[in-house]
């Protein structure tokens, strides 16, 4: 059956792009993270929209699973093949398809990486950008997007979602479909008016289709960039800091940090903050506004912005941030993996509070973060775990941590973020059941066959 | 633990109050409003200026009695909780800065230069002017004396004696009154000024940067290129401390060809640099400081603007450079002259 598979799979991408062979299902049944692999049955790598196409009939025809894969560096496992079956490596389809700089958006292939695109506006469109999130730059656009992922523009424009104009997307059954604009008009610059069908593929953890090109917005690109750290420590102010540096509206990013190593770090409360001008007046003019916002806790004495020399900056302004990676890598062996849960703003003392406790209990070496995400509407708050893969022991505490973080996220009233299996569970748990039926209904009349990553938000 | 050395009388019987009167950053109307500030300073009261001081050390110059304005205004400042900084911003600075215990006895020969807690710098030492010459550095040999900035006298008193044991017995082979090169101003004031007025014992014989390239340039003599050119020079904070220095520099520069050319703000005129009311949460102050320095050294015609101080290098190298000027250390300056 899969030398049948392999064959026919072949004949539509060409040979050279399909494997079963075991070094590959081996590669690809895994990712970083704790969860266990789950090896496909075949891997391939389409060229085009239609070859996609054409492999979702051959699956649909056969009732074998599919599962999207853009890099694999979802960190929760989401690309594994959980029942067997094929899965669809993007990255041939990396193409960036057109940028209309008056409207300010990009239209990608399913899967162009986040590095291409910035090389690719740095040489072509310098005064223009994208939102980076600090994954390495080889992930993909649409694996990014499709999480809900956010970035380096998150503060100014959302989540990476929330930054989405429209797709194309091969649905289960083959057919090709349009959202956004693009649907109705050619053009990728809006979402609006229409029904929001791009609802139905972010957050599904690809579950319901493949999509295939997206039309994703840019932003004016600063020539001048400044980054500030503000150092608190109390926890129990957060909410009010994060809520005042975002009420003037000047930053790109903010990211919260709470780490024990540095041994100096340990028990301070960091937020990075970075903005930029398109002059060296604007610069100060919003940094003005930023220090201004929270000038009534300097004056208390009890925060402030750490003195950074500008030959120090350059570190912080790095995009994507080296930091996490750093940390990915602490225990050695290539294990790490993160709780991020999507939570408002005042539930942060909470979760500080459990990260750290977590941390305790299980001994494991964790760094505790945030992303703001809008103008303080949100924001991303991760629970970094870092582990050696060598040592199962080592596995074990890390993933007991994760889902102890993943209970205590849910109790204080945040939800995982592109959660793993386990996860999934808890938030379905706690899921509106009526909702959840709906979730169903709405798979069942897309991927009638559920062939498309099997295994995910299912019940049992 | 030993008081600041000072001398109340000598501030009573004080006509012109300069600590205060020629301060550049804290006003007063007169001497006599100067004067009352000065004595709540001395008597332990609440004084306006332990708020708005600064720090930036040129007191301590000003007082023409040697009277140690300036460290007892910090140690005030200590006393009454009276933070500079935001407390976070101290706390974690302190620890970022502390010794690491790290450092382990050393075989150095011949002459040991002190970088300090500036390892980035070590690459400075080279060619004939530091020919046999031995960096030491790390946050082990941090002198510590940027704790006058944050109010932390019990800082210096705890740390300095610590790493001026590191330094004797890890560069300088225990050799009591080795010479020991201080290549910052800062390292050179904590083991000459500070020390003396906080009653810390120093075992070896620090030697200021200048007097040590003044004294190779006399050697080097034959191979000096003057540069003929104009520099702007921009005088540090810790200079305040050790300002009979200034005038080897004259000599350095004079040998070198290097014209010092007469800014408004060089030598008792000397203006921060703008990094450290960063700390204090004064952004706005230090760009006006930073616009002030830099117009000023533009009016001279200045070709190099030359620190001797690696933080005000830091704090505006770049600001010099897209201003068209060449950021520049001393001892680099010196290098090229002497055709290295
Ligand atoms: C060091 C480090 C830092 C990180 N920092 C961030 C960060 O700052 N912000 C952030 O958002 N994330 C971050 N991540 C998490 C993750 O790596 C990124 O979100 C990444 O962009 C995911 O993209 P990917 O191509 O690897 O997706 P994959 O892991 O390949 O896929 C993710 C999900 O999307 C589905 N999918 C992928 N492609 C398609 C497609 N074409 N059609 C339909 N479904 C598809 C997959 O089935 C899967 O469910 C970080 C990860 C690491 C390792
Ligand atoms: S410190 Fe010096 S200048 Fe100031 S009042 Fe006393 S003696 Fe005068
Ligand atoms: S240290 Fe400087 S700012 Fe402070 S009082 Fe002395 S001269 Fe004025």
């Amino acid at each position: 059956m899969t030398a049948d598979l392999i064959a026919r799979l072949g004949k539509i991408t060409g040979p050279r792009y399909v494997s079963g062979a075991a070094e590959e299902r081996y590669l690809y049944s895994m990712d970083q993270g704790t969860m266990p692999p789950a090896a496909p049955d075949a891997v391939v790598m389409p060229k085009t929209t239609e070859e996609v196409r054409q492999i979702v009939m051959l699956a649909n025809k056969l009732k074998v699973p599919v599962v999207p894969m853009g890099a694999g560096l979802v960190l929760s496992g989401l690309t594994r093949a959980l029942k067997g079956g094929i899965v669809i490596d993007m990255k041939r389809m990396n193409r960036i398809v057109t940028v209309n700089p008056a409207s300010r958006y990009v239209v990608v292939e399913g899967g162009a990486s986040q590095g291409m695109l910035k090389a690719y506006l740095d040489k072509h469109h310098p005064d223009l950008k994208h939102s980076m999130p600090d994954a390495p730059p080889v992930a993909t656009l649409a694996g990014n997007i499709c999480i809900h992922g956010s970035g380096h523009l998150s503060v100014l424009g959302g989540s990476h979602s929330d930054m989405l104009n429209g797709m194309e997307v091969v649905l289960p059954s083959g057919e090709i479909i349009r959202t956004g604009s693009c649907g109705v008009s050619g053009g990728w610059f809006s979402r609006a008016p229409l029904p929001d069908l791009s609802g139905l593929f972010l957050g599904w953890s690809g579950t319901t289709g493949i999509v295939t090109r997206l039309g994703i917005k840019l932003f004016p690109k600063y020539r001048y960039n400044d980054v500030l750290i503000f150092v608190a420590e109390d926890p129990d102010l957060m909410p009010d800091m994060i809520s005042r540096l975002t009420s003037v509206q000047a930053a790109e990013d903010m990211t919260p940090w709470m780490t024990p190593k540095p041994d100096w770090a340990r028990g301070f409360l960091h937020i990075n903050i970075a903005w930029g001008g398109h002059t060296k007046k604007e610069l100060i003019f919003k940094r003005n506004l930023l220090q201004g916002s929270v000038r009534e806790y300097i004056d208390r004495k009890i925060a402030g912005f750490l003195p950074l020399p500008p030959p120090q900056k350059g570190r912080f302004l790095k995009i994507p941030s080296p930091d996490l990676a750093r940390f990915a890598d602490l225990r050695r062996g290539g294990g790490f993996e993160y709780v991020g849960a999507i939570m408002a703003i005042e539930h942060f003392p909470d979760a500080y509070r459990a990260g750290l406790a977590i941390a305790e209990k299980f001994n494991v070496a964790y760094s505790l973060g945030a992303r703001i995400i809008g103008a303080g509407h949100a924001m991303m708050f991760f629970f970094a775990y870092a582990f050696n893969r060598a040592d199962p022991e080592d596995v074990k505490r890390a993933s007991d941590a994760l889902e102890a973080t993943n209970t205590a996220a849910l109790e204080i009233g945040g939800i995982p973020w592109k959660a793993e299996l386990p996860a999934q569970k808890q938030i379905i748990e706690k899921m509106d059941p009526d909702t959840f039926a709906l979730m169903g209904r709405i798979r069942a009349v897309l991927d009638p066959n559920h062939i498309m990553n099997p295994g995910n938000w299912e019940k049992d | 633990m030993q008081p600041i050395q000072f001398e109340p009388d000598l501030c009573i019987r004080c006509e012109t109050i300069d600590c205060l009167t020629k301060c550049q950053y804290v006003s007063f109307s007169g001497v006599e409003e100067a004067r009352s500030e000065k004595l709540k300073i001395n008597e332990r009261r609440h004084s306006r200026v332990l708020e708005e001081c600064l720090t930036c050390y040129a007191c301590q110059e000003y007082c023409p009695y040697d009277n140690n304005p300036f460290y007892l205004l910090v140690e005030r400042q200590e006393e009454m909780g009276i933070l500079p900084a935001p407390k976070p911003i101290i706390e974690e600075q302190l620890r970022m800065m502390a010794p690491k215990g790290k450092i382990a006895p050393q075989a150095v020969t011949g002459v040991v230069v002190d970088m300090c807690a500036f390892p980035m710098l070590t690459g400075c030492i080279r060619g004939k002017l530091f020919e046999g010459a031995a960096p030491v550095t790390g946050m082990d040999l941090f002198c510590n004396i940027m704790w006058l900035h944050f109010a932390k006298n019990s800082t210096i008193r705890e740390r300095v004696p610590r790493i001026i044991d590191n330094i004797m017995n890890c560069c300088l082979g225990d050799a009591p009154g080795r010479e020991m090169v201080c290549f910052h101003d800062e390292c050179y004031g904590t083991y000459t000024s500070v020390a003396r007025a906080y009653g810390i014992d120093v075992p070896f014989t620090p030697v200021h940067l200048f007097d040590y390239i003044n004294g190779r340039l006399n050697v080097l003599k034959d191979r000096i290129k003057p540069l003929n050119t104009k520099i702007a020079y921009q005088r540090p904070c810790s200079n305040r401390l050790v300002p009979e220095t200034d005038k080897v520099l004259d000599a350095i520069f004079e040998k070198i060809g290097a014209e010092r050319v007469p800014r408004v703000y060089d030598r008792e005129n000397a203006l921060c640099c703008g990094g450290v009311p960063r700390a204090q949460q004064r952004d706005e102050l230090a760009d006006s400081l930073v616009e002030k320095n830099i117009d000023d050294m533009l009016k001279t015609g200045a070709a190099y603007c030359v620190f001797n101080c690696p933080f005000c290098m830091a704090t505006l190298a770049n600001e010099v450079a897209e201003q068209g000027l060449m950021p520049i250390l001393v001892s680099d300056l010196v290098q090229i002259a002497l055709g290295e």
